[in-house]
Parts: structure tokens; sequence; C-alpha cells
């Protein structure tokens, strides 16, 4: 079983593409926002806290300007939290910052159903007005159940539901890598 | 990602600190302190219990509780009701288990009850359907008073495991005190109990703790003081001669205070009798973290309702 799944596991990034995607996402931001002053990088816990801390030192490399990040768990805002079972670990958010008329980038590793982003952006309006709301996320794999389409792109992967998608980061302790494994998600946004 | 979900308060009530694991009580800090951080926003309000009902069933007198299981349960976007013996069915006549059974009817999600016969919130949790929160039976336990203790605690000393605490008071009348007993000493802190030997049950070393009938000797080497309300309504068998002469003896004051390190906290579940068991000066000076206790109350309350809802099919 252990082997069978070893071998149907695929590698779909390395650490040096994943870099390279998050270099160029951060291409796009700067180029997008000219000047850069004025966005905040919002990254969704964990994962996408840890993508938006790498963005964040690309695009002060490119632009030298220093930016504001916060972070948030969408848990609160979930519409499965009460009828899934055992309760997801919650995490602090932390967005030491009024978001009234600034530009908000919401990262996350991996956009599937859309769900998670959902939530996120009914959190995001307790804290303020954003002037706009930009998604960047490392992973598009497509089957959304919501009207919600990434603006800023790592790679794009045909992918069936049977498979889940992990992105696994230094961070955690693993090296840098996106793969794509032969059973569902568990967890299903 | 299986990793991130928990499984480990599968439980249907919160009725005792005595039975929670030591996972069990980690659990419910660590999901308070993400739900402390929502009582710092400008909408201090989430989603998450929306359409879920909250009933307050108090059977004797709060302000403190009663108001922090409201706020936390609105915080939430619960609907909260509250229902006080005065008001109640029961001066009719009506039994608690009648009246439980009607309110079963109606489909609350919780009942928040504080009622003075211990035991009193164990017979509902098994006969009915919805969550039982103890919020105080008699002088049994009071398990999330503990929590939030425990909480406060932690926040303040980054742990529980092998801090000096003490509890001053009427230990044997307290729900407070022997709730915190349990719940401290799983954590791995050490625990004194303080008070005159009326006050002290017998055997309650078997508890794991330790007892000294001296205050200042009892506190010099203490991290952490908890006093307790000397509770006139509970106090019908002159275990002490009068007040003033508890407060000669029990009375937290500046002075007592001295031996203690910069660093001790002073905690009380209020509500305070100034001047009884603790003097004012302390009260509100700079080792006291009573008014922390309360905000936090509201945190760990949140992450209580919220770990216990929609577990109840799967226990």
């Amino acid at each position: 079983m252990e082997e069978d799944q070893r071998d149907k596991t695929k590698l779909i990034m390395n650490a040096t593409q994943i870099r390279g995607a998050i270099r160029k996402m951060a291409g796009q931001i700067v180029a997008d926002f000219s000047p850069i002053q004025g966005v905040v990088m919002i990254g969704i816990r964990t994962r996408g806290a840890d993508l938006t801390k790498r963005l964040v030192r690309e695009i002060e490399a490119l632009s030298g300007y220093r930016m504001e990040i916060g972070f948030i768990d969408t848990t609160f805002y979930r519409d499965d939290v009460l009828t899934s079972g055992p309760k997801p670990v919650m995490k602090k958010t932390e967005i030491p910052f009024d978001l009234t008329d600034r530009h908000v980038i919401l990262v996350d590793d991996v956009l599937y159903t859309g769900r998670t982003i959902r939530a996120a952006l009914d959190a995001l309006m307790d804290f303020g007005r954003p002037e706009c709301i930009r998604l960047a996320v490392l992973i598009d794999r497509g089957h959304r159940e919501m009207p919600i389409q990434p603006d800023y792109v790592g790679k794009r992967l045909e992918t069936s539901e049977d498979e889940s998608v992990q992105v696994r980061l230094e961070e955690e302790g693993e090296p840098d890598r996106v793969l794509i494994l032969p059973y569902p998600e568990k967890v299903t946004w | 990602m299986a990793d991130s979900r928990s499984d480990k308060l599968l439980r249907k009530d919160l009725l005792g600190i005595e039975d929670l694991s030591k996972e069990e009580i980690d659990l419910i800090l660590n999901t308070a302190d993400a739900f402390k951080e929502v009582l710092t926003r400008d909408i201090k309000k989430v989603p998450t219990l929306r359409g879920r009902t909250v009933v307050n069933l108090f059977l004797e007198p709060s302000t403190r509780t009663r108001m922090s299981f409201e706020i936390a349960g609105k915080r939430l976007s619960a609907d909260t009701i509250n229902i006080s013996a005065q008001a109640s069915s029961l001066v009719k006549g009506e039994s608690l288990l009648d009246m439980a059974k009607n309110l079963e009817a109606m489909n609350p999600d919780f009942i928040v009850i504080r009622h003075p016969v211990p035991g009193a919130p164990h017979m509902l949790a098994r006969m009915c359907r919805f969550s039982v929160i103890n919020a105080g039976d008699g002088a049994h336990e009071h398990p999330t008073q503990a929590l939030l203790d425990m909480f406060t605690i932690r926040e303040k000393k980054g742990q529980l495991s092998g801090l000096k605490i003490a509890i001053v008071g009427d230990i044997t009348h307290s729900r407070v005190a022997r709730s915190n007993i349990y719940g401290l000493t799983r954590m791995g802190a050490h625990v004194r109990v303080i008070g005159p030997p009326t006050f002290i049950p017998p055997y309650i070393e078997d508890l794991g703790v330790d007892v000294k009938f001296d205050l200042q000797e009892g506190i010099k080497d203490r991290d952490i003081i908890m006093m307790l309300r000397i509770q006139k309504e509970r106090e019908r068998r002159n275990l002490f001669p009068s007040i003033r002469e508890y407060a000669s003896l029990f009375c937290l004051t500046k002075e007592r205070l001295s031996r203690v390190s910069e660093e001790c906290l002073i905690m009380h579940p209020g509500p305070i009798n100034r001047g009884v068991e603790i003097e004012p000066e302390v009260a509100d000076g700079k080792h006291s973290v009573i008014l922390d206790q309360v905000t936090n109350g509201i945190a760990v309350r949140m992450a209580l309702l919220y770990l216990l809802l929609g577990d109840k099919n799967e226990a």
C-alpha cells in the first residue's frame, strides 16, 4: 500500500520552481501596483502565511519598500465548521492595521473549491473597507465551487477530485516541493 | 492536513475539570488564545455560531459569569437567552428536570447552568440532548473559572508547569479552589492551600496539594496567589469567630506581600470583599491581574462554546 502510493505520487514543483513562481508573482504585483505604497499582504494560515513572507521578501527586494503584513485564520468564518466533526485547531489572526482604503493582496497555497477564500473575504471585511482585494495563490488546481478567481498564480494544474495537492515548505521542516497524491483531500477546502 | 484537525475534545458537556486530560486543557487554552484576538478588534463579532442558541440558566446570583457567557455567545453570533431563578417557573414549583425538558423541547444547543446543588448540571447532561456547561454547582466545581485562571497564568508566565501557586481562603466551600486544584496539578503546577484549619478539608493532601495555616509564611515563595472570596452565603456554621478576626489573619495586605517576588501575580475570581480577604491597595496594585481574568473569561468561554458544539453525534 505504502509502496503503491509512493509510485503514484507526482512531483509537480521542486524548490527552484517554487522560488521561480514566487519571483514571477512578485514581479507582476510590483508592476500592477505602482507605487507599491498602500499595498498590504495578508496570508491565510498556515502555509499561505509562510508564502506571504517569501512573496514580501521578493517584493521588497524589487521595490525597496517595506510592506505591512498580516495573517488570518479563516476558521471563524467557515461554512462547515459546525457540521464536519472534529474542529480545526485555531491559530491567531494578526492584522495590526486598519484595512480601510488599502490594496490588499490575499495569499494562499492552493486554490481549490474557493470556500477558504470566501471565508477569508468575510474575515477581511471585519477589519475595514479595503480599496480592493486581489488573490495570489501558488497553485490553482481548479474545481471551484464559488465564483472566485485568482489574480496571481504560480502554477495552474489539471487535477481530478480523487487527488490531493500538497505544498510542502521548508518553514515546516520539509524540503520545498509541490506534490499530487493519489487520494482525495481529507479537508475539502 | 489531517493533523491540523483536533479530535481531542469529543465531549458533549463540560461538567468539571476533574475528568479533563492535560491535552484537553491545552486544546481549550490554545483555542482561547485565537479567540482573544477577536475581542481586540473594532468589530468584535464573528459568525461562527450563527443560528445557535445558548441558554444561561442561573439559579444563583452572578454578574460576571453570566455576563461573560452572554458576551461570549454574542461575540460568536449565537442567540443568548438568560433565565434567573426568581423569574422562572421554578418559583411555581416546577422541578429542575421538568424545566430542562421543556427547554429541550425548544431545541437550544447549550444550557449554561449555575445551581446551588452539586451534580445538578451532571443530571441535566445525562437526561437531555443539549450540551451542558457547568457554571458552578454548589461547592463542587466551577470549571470555566479554573480554565480562565489557567489561561491568565499561562498568558502572563508562559506556562503552567513548575509554577508555585497558593490558593487562600475557604477551601472547603470553594468550587473555584476545587476546579483549580484539579486543573493546576494536572498541568504540572505545585499547589498549596492556605487558610484557617476550619477552612481546610481533611485529606486535601490526597489531591496533590500541600497545606499551610500561616498566610505570610505560605505565600513567600509563590509565583501566583489566588485569593478566594469569603462566602457569607455558604457560611452557616461559624467556622471563624468574626470577619474582623479572619481579616486580621488572612487578608492579603501590602505588608504581607512585602516578601513575595516582584513577578508574583495576585488573582481573585471576584466578587471581591475589599478589606476582608484582600486590601484595596493590593486588589488594584501592580501584582493584580484580577481584571485580566475577567477579560480572559470571555475568550475561554468562546473557545468552549466553539469546541463543544457539533460533536454530539460523533462522540
